[in-house]
């Protein structure tokens, strides 16, 4: 086979075609990775107009109705268009099979069904916006009995969260199979990169829990038709029914979210520290033990709901043990750092950026896992400040880490690096801008989901306001350099290993062609392994 | 003097948010001290270290145990919370899309909950529409107004004075105005208000004179 890279092979399709109906494991990321990207910047723009309209009390810019489609809709796109389907769909298309020394995964057909899943979910959100009552105004959360008596479209838009659970289905079964089946010859289970342990603990909450909200759905939209009274007190539904059966997916939904992103992380560090990763096992196990735990504190985002003062303990006290595995991760990747060999270019930057900010947020997370302090701040802007900061701190953050260690790889375009850490500095400084008055205000009081509020609480949303336009600016700045890069003629490099990386995808052609291997590879060590390091001193 | 639970709760904020602080610092500060000391040029080839069993334990078992002791400071706090004293005065708290209405024992209606200072209040909340969450910021409680449900809240107010009260479980368009107070008062003010005649239909709506009253 000769050497004709995935992005320029003719196939038997041509032009838009030949993408659009390719099976190849990177055609499919490189799909994904432009949906995404898309819907990221709409959903943007969208917490950006909130931003403004919170600038002062009372109007400012749009009418309440307008306010609440708006946080329902940013959460929304945020949630299932974005960051669910975030790492594994972009990145772990991409790299999974190469990383595992595979040809492609293991079903490419379904995985490019997962693909028009993705797509047709996200048309149906938007054919929702213009059909029915018009635009959802119940919060991505879709809490009955609110959602059963707004005359808004909420039948739609649940309906295509509905389809967007099969693409995340499609694509967490794929990669169980992919991962059990494809590894090159050499490659145990325990030489497997860290990335590829954490897609997999993703993958099976895909496949357990997913179909759990694909049913809730249902029956909300069963329950809006037909009235059926399975959720509705007025027919002798129970709401908190609801609740859990949201969160039972829910919760473990958050996992889904930052695990990819933390895999990320296990191979940023070592490709740029020069050396193996320090704890290798821990991290791949604190990875199952996250996915495992996630599925028993669903009751946290019930605290003050009213369900019974026991299960508010035990639900507390299981939330408490789930720091303990995401705590040693973070440790691990500290203490990796330890006499490592340090080469601080682009990608490193969102990692250190990430290390911070994700540990504010999980440590605040602290705050609301005990009971008497979450009481106080749920559904207050703490909560807001707190999943920003885990969510888009995290998962965002690594998404755009990621695009920038692997952007080189998949395009064979290099960007500037000054710009993108200067991306990255702007980024990180509008970001605590924007969020963490958020969190003095939600102590203060300040509920969320309000388009209006008491006049004590406007300075730190004045505050906040202006840094959501500074973190704007740096996203800005990450996207058109990234763009740039893609489009210039003279940024191409057909370097391999650009970083000094160890992983598999190293060592196959820049930009890698259709099958990624000419020759099955094998390996003998672990995946982080250098030779000709300075020997430790004593062994433990 | 501050309320019993309004300390308890901010006590635990702070000694979570204390030990946290002093993690996020110690993180911070090793990741950049590492990054400082051994930088490319500083350390141009690295030490193959790749794990230690014992820091590997130190790290589960410590952090283990702290958050042990947040979970019973927090659970402490949260009996409190639940354990509303026998001799506390009931109020019958109703939300509906956009309005909290309070009911007392006497059958008194009133769209602000007066009450008497000192005296513990229990709150059962229910919901006839969708739900809510009846939240009051300054005594660090809430809880939510469910259709079909009793839940409840108690707190006891140790001074005179107006506190806001918020709906903090998004209900719909006006969610964000479904705000009323609390006023506490001294009990012979209390009374005169609680006792005095009114016209038997609809909600009362006399407020008791409240001069010097400040709104925290
Ligand atoms: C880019 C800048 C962003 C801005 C300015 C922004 C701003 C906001 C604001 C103002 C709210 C409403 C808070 C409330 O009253 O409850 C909100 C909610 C939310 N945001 Fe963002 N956000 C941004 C990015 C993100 C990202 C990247 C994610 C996910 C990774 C995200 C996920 C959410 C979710 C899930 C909600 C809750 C929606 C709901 O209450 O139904 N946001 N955001
Ligand atoms: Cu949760
Ligand atoms: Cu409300």
């Amino acid at each position: 086979m000769d050497n004709v890279s995935y992005l320029d092979y003719k196939g038997k399709h041509k032009g838009l075609l030949g993408w659009i109906l390719s099976t190849d494991h990177k055609r499919i990321a490189v799909l994904y990775l432009v949906s995404l990207i898309a819907f990221f910047l709409v959903a943007m723009t969208f917490g950006f107009l909130m931003r403004l309209e919170m600038l002062t009390p009372g109007k400012t810019i749009i009418d309440p109705q307008t306010y609440n489609a708006l946080f329902t809709l940013h959460g929304v796109i945020m949630i299932f268009l974005f960051i669910i389907p975030g790492i594994p769909a972009v990145f772990g298309n991409f790299f999974l099979p190469i990383m595992l020394g595979a040809k492609d995964v293991s079903f490419p057909r379904l995985n490019l069904l997962s693909w028009y899943f993705y797509i047709g979910g996200a048309a149906l959100v938007l054919i929702s916006l213009f059909t029915g009552g018009g635009p959802i105004d119940t919060g991505w959360t879709f809490y009955v009995p609110y959602s059963l008596r707004t005359q808004t479209n909420v039948s739609l838009a649940v309906f295509a969260a509905f389809v967007l659970g099969f693409s995340s289905i499609l694509t967490g079964l794929n990669f169980i199979v992919t991962i059990h089946r494809t590894r090159c010859p050499g490659m145990g289970w325990f030489k497997m990169p860290l990335f590829a342990w954490g897609l997999y603990s993703t993958a099976w909450i895909q496949v357990l829990a997913t179909p759990v909200i694909g049913i809730t759905l249902l029956l909300i939209i069963l329950e809006r038709f037909f009235g059926v009274g399975i959720f509705d007190p007025a027919l002798g539904g129970d709401p908190l029914l609801y609740q859990h059966l949201f969160w039972i997916y829910s919760h473990p939904a958050v996992y889904i979210m930052i695990l990819p992103a933390m895999g990320l992380v296990s191979e940023i560090i070592p490709t740029f520290s020069k050396k193996d990763i320090f704890g290798y096992g821990p991290i791949a196990m604190s990875s199952l033990a996250i996915a495992f735990l996630g599925y028993l504190v669903w009751g946290h985002h019930m605290f003050s709901s009213g369900i019974s003062d026991t299960s508010r303990a035990i639900f507390s006290f299981l939330t408490f043990i789930v720091a303990i595995p995401t705590g040693i991760k973070v440790f691990n990747w500290v203490a990796t750092l330890y006499k490592a060999s340090i080469d601080a270019r682009a990608p490193f930057w969102f990692v250190v950026a990430f290390i911070i900010i994700f540990s504010i947020g999980g440590l605040t997370g602290l705050v609301l896992g005990s009971l008497n302090t979450d009481i106080h701040l749920t559904d207050t802007y703490f909560v807001v400040a707190h999943f920003h900061y885990v969510m888009f701190g995290g998962m965002g953050l690594l998404f755009f880490g990621g695009l920038h260690y692997w952007f080189p790889k998949m395009f064979g375009k290099m960007y500037n690096e000054k710009i993108a850490k200067l991306g990255t500095l702007i980024f990180v400084i509008g970001f605590n801008g924007l969020y963490f008055p958020m969190f003095i205000m939600g102590y203060l009081g300040m509920p969320r989901r309000y388009y209006d509020y008491l006049p004590q609480y406007q300075i730190y949303h004045v505050i906040s306001t202006i840094g959501s336009w500074v973190l704007i600016i740096g996203i800005l700045i990450l996207v058109f350099n990234l763009l740039k890069a893609l489009l210039s003629k003279s940024n191409t490099t057909t370097e391999l290993n650009p970083w000094g990386g160890t992983t598999l995808e190293w060592t196959v052609p820049t930009p890698p062609p259709l099958e990624n291997f000419d020759v099955i590879p094998t390996v003998t060590h672990g995946p982080y392994y250098r030779p000709n390091l300075i020997k430790p001193e004593k062994s433990h | 003097m501050k309320q019993t639970i309004v300390q308890h709760t901010d006590l635990t904020f702070l000694i979570i948010i204390g030990i946290s602080f002093f993690f996020l610092a110690v993180i911070t500060a090793l990741m950049f001290y590492f990054m400082y000391k051994y930088s490319r040029k500083k350390n141009p080839v690295a030490t193959d270290i790749t794990g230690n069993t014992t820091i590997e334990i130190l790290w589960t078992v410590i952090p283990t145990i702290l958050v042990m002791v947040m979970f019973f400071y927090g659970y402490a706090g949260f009996k409190q919370i639940r354990n509303a004293p026998s001799d506390a005065m009931t109020v019958k708290v109703t939300g509906r899309m956009w309005v909290w209405n309070f009911e007392y024992e006497n059958g008194v209606k009133s769209d602000t909950l007066f009450v008497p200072t000192g005296k513990p209040v229990k709150l059962e909340l229910n919901s006839v529409d969708v739900n809510h969450s009846f939240y009051i910021p300054a005594f660090r409680i809430k809880e939510d107004a469910v259709p079909g449900r009793k839940n409840y809240l108690w707190f006891e107010p140790t001074e005179d004075g107006e506190y806001y009260v918020e709906c903090a479980e998004y209900c719909g368009l006006s969610h964000s105005y479904m705000l009323s107070k609390v006023v506490s008062m001294p009990k012979d003010k209390y009374d005169a208000w609680y006792n005095a005649p009114r016209p038997k239909e609809g909600a009362d709506t006399t407020k008791p004179k409240s001069d010097t009253l400040k709104t925290k």
